[in-house]
């Protein structure tokens, strides 16, 4: 239960208790933060990301608004956007894993009004794990039966160590649980990868597999799960690991009384990519003729899960969702962010929480320069620099209540810290939503929302 | 004279602080443009940390400095940067119908550049 107290030293010293980290995908809540002011000073049981992500969040001092560089009213900053988002004829709305999942479900309503596109960070993530989804179905489980159960914990691809630093400690590899009592001790990892990376060094095996080679280790897997015999030159040629080796780990995923594979961007931004993710979840699902056996993509931003989760329940598809014509249409490399950019589609942007502008190749950031966007940052980026609209907002769980969904699909309450002067992304995106309804016109009598006179 | 390699962009923690200190702040900017090279590479192009590199790539070209990636850390053959700002203008625009432009995992050629005068 969070409690708020004060210290006796200070007025201004103040204990929450409690409360939710949202760099990562980890999504800990169980952080201690010491507040003085508007400066929390201390981020107990935070790793070295979560420290720095507490620690270096004052309040900026810049305006809460700038239109086109000049400071503004958040309120003159509502109606430029509006009209700029209800004048275009293919518009993109972006971004949103790093915001909470209320400020999600408003972003793709509005573009629901205005017939665009709604993307998320999700389709340069583990976009490509959501079409293999699709295609093979995910046998997977909670963060917390992983932590009770899990006896062979398997990385594919991923590097916790340094991008989950408590994903170890918090849930995998150290915690003692129900059925693994002696915890690391009751527990084998095997890290598969191209790097002997940080995760690597942690590990109890090792297996450097051929760069671009991952859809072939995981196909020799599945064989071998199989009992089809491999040739042993074959193998070593297309997977550059002998075959002795992935018969060893077979051996063990089939001796595992509860298998888990955590999959990273090692698979989905590699050569393959959806069919790497469909190549694991084969896997995975195979495993079950022998024993219990689950995956999950190891996603990275605090609330990217729930970015994929709010535009499933609201649009039916998890990312990449075109609503020009009125109902949703799902198509990756179609209405993906990236190439609606990089082939100069859109004429319009409004980008939440995310910077395209230093992330994004080079044809998609020259695009995004050349139209009216509005951006959305507590902090300043290369995207809210060049941005005709931008907002500075306050930072989700430090200033701003509401929900964020862990990796493993749980929804977790945030706990702010302290106020700030800024006003909040949902704040502003409601006034946005507001006002492109009546620019739009909708709610008017005999006007249907699903006839849109810019339908692409 | 340039050698190809397989680049491999990735998240490092210290990257992930400096996108906590701001974007524009030392330690970010530090940690993204700088390219990890094996030791065996290295000696083998006769580069030591500090010199500076010419990576081109099917879709751009960017000049890094090198640091020695850690004893075992990367085979020979593979370079690391963090990724950011300059790992990204080396990707294409295409995403082979994924959404997913190709970020990791893909050829570079490499040659030795003089280390740009600071200005
Ligand atoms: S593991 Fe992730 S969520 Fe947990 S404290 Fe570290 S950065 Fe925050």
């Amino acid at each position: 239960m969070a409690t708020v107290s004060s210290e006796s030293q200070s007025d201004q010293l103040k204990v929450v208790t409690d409360a939710t980290c949202t760099f990562c995908g980890c999504v800990c809540d169980d952080i201690d933060l010491t507040v003085d002011g508007h400066t929390i000073t201390k981020a107990k049981r935070a790793c070295v990301l979560g420290t720095a992500w507490f620690l270096n969040h004052d309040v900026d001092d810049r305006p809460s608004c700038m239109i086109k560089g000049k400071p503004a009213t958040v309120e003159e900053g509502i109606e430029h956007a509006s009209q700029v988002l209800a004048n275009s004829r293919y518009p993109l709305i972006y971004g949103l894993s790093d915001t909470t999942s209320e400020s999600q479900r408003v972003a793709v309503s509005i573009a629901d009004w205005i017939g665009g596109i709604v993307d998320t960070t999700t389709s340069v993530c583990h976009g490509p794990s959501g079409m293999a989804f699709q295609g093979v179905g995910e046998v997977t489980c909670s963060l917390g039966e992983v932590r009770n159960r899990g006896d062979l914990i398997m990385f594919w691809g991923s590097n916790p160590a340094e991008s989950h630093p408590r994903h170890f400690t918090k849930y995998s590899l150290m915690p003692k649980g129900m059925f693994v009592p002696n915890g690391r001790k009751d527990r084998t990892c095997v890290v598969v990868d191209v790097r002997k990376t940080k995760s690597a060094n942690a590990a109890d095996i090792f297996i450097p597999i051929k760069p671009r080679r991952d859809f072939e280790g995981l196909w020799t897997l599945r064989a071998l799960a199989k009992g089809i015999e491999l040739d042993p030159a074959q193998t070593l040629e297309d997977t550059g690991v002998e075959l002795s080796v992935w018969q060893d780990l077979m051996d063990r995923m089939k001796a595992a009384k509860f298998g888990v594979i955590f999959f990273g961007m090692g698979l989905t931004m590699t050569r393959g990519k959806h069919a790497n993710s469909e190549a694991l979840l084969a896997l995975t699902r195979d495993m079950n003729d022998h024993t219990r056996f689950v995956c999950k993509p190891n996603r990275g931003h605090g609330n990217v899960t729930g970015a994929y989760n709010v535009v499933a329940w609201r649009t039916g598809y998890p990312f990449g969702v075109n609503l020009a014509r009125g109902y949703p249409r799902f198509n990756p490399g179609e209405y993906t962010a990236s190439d609606v950019l990089a082939r100069g589609e859109a004429d319009a942007a409004m980008i939440i929480a995310s910077d395209p502008m230093a992330n994004f190749n080079e044809p998609a950031r020259q695009h995004l320069a050349s139209i009216p966007y509005i951006a959305f940052d507590p902090k300043e980026t290369p995207t809210t620099r060049h941005a005709e609209v931008a907002f500075t907002v306050a930072t989700y769980g430090i200033n701003v209540p509401g929900t964020v969904y862990r990796m493993d699909d749980v929804p977790i309450p945030l706990r702010p810290a302290f106020e700030s002067p800024h006003p909040s992304d949902l704040q502003i995106l409601e006034g946005i939503e507001k006002r492109v309804k009546e620019l739009k016109a909708i709610g008017l009598a005999g006007q249907a929302s699903s006839l849109r006179p810019n339908a692409v | 004279m340039s050698e190809t390699f397989i680049l491999i962009p990735g998240r490092t923690s210290k990257q992930g602080v400096g996108i906590n200190e701001g974007k524009y702040g030392e330690t970010y900017l530090g940690e993204i443009t700088k390219l990890q090279v094996a030791p065996g590479d290295m000696e083998r192009l006769g580069i030591t940390e500090g010199d500076w590199v010419r990576l081109t790539g099917e879709h751009g070209t960017i000049d890094v400095e090198v640091i020695s990636a850690k004893k075992d850390e990367l085979p020979e053959g593979l370079l690391f940067i963090a990724y950011g700002d300059l790992s990204s203008r080396l990707m294409g625009g295409d995403t082979h119908g994924s959404g997913m432009p190709t970020s990791k995992g893909f050829d570079v050629e490499l040659e030795t550049i003089p280390t740009p005068s600071k200005s």
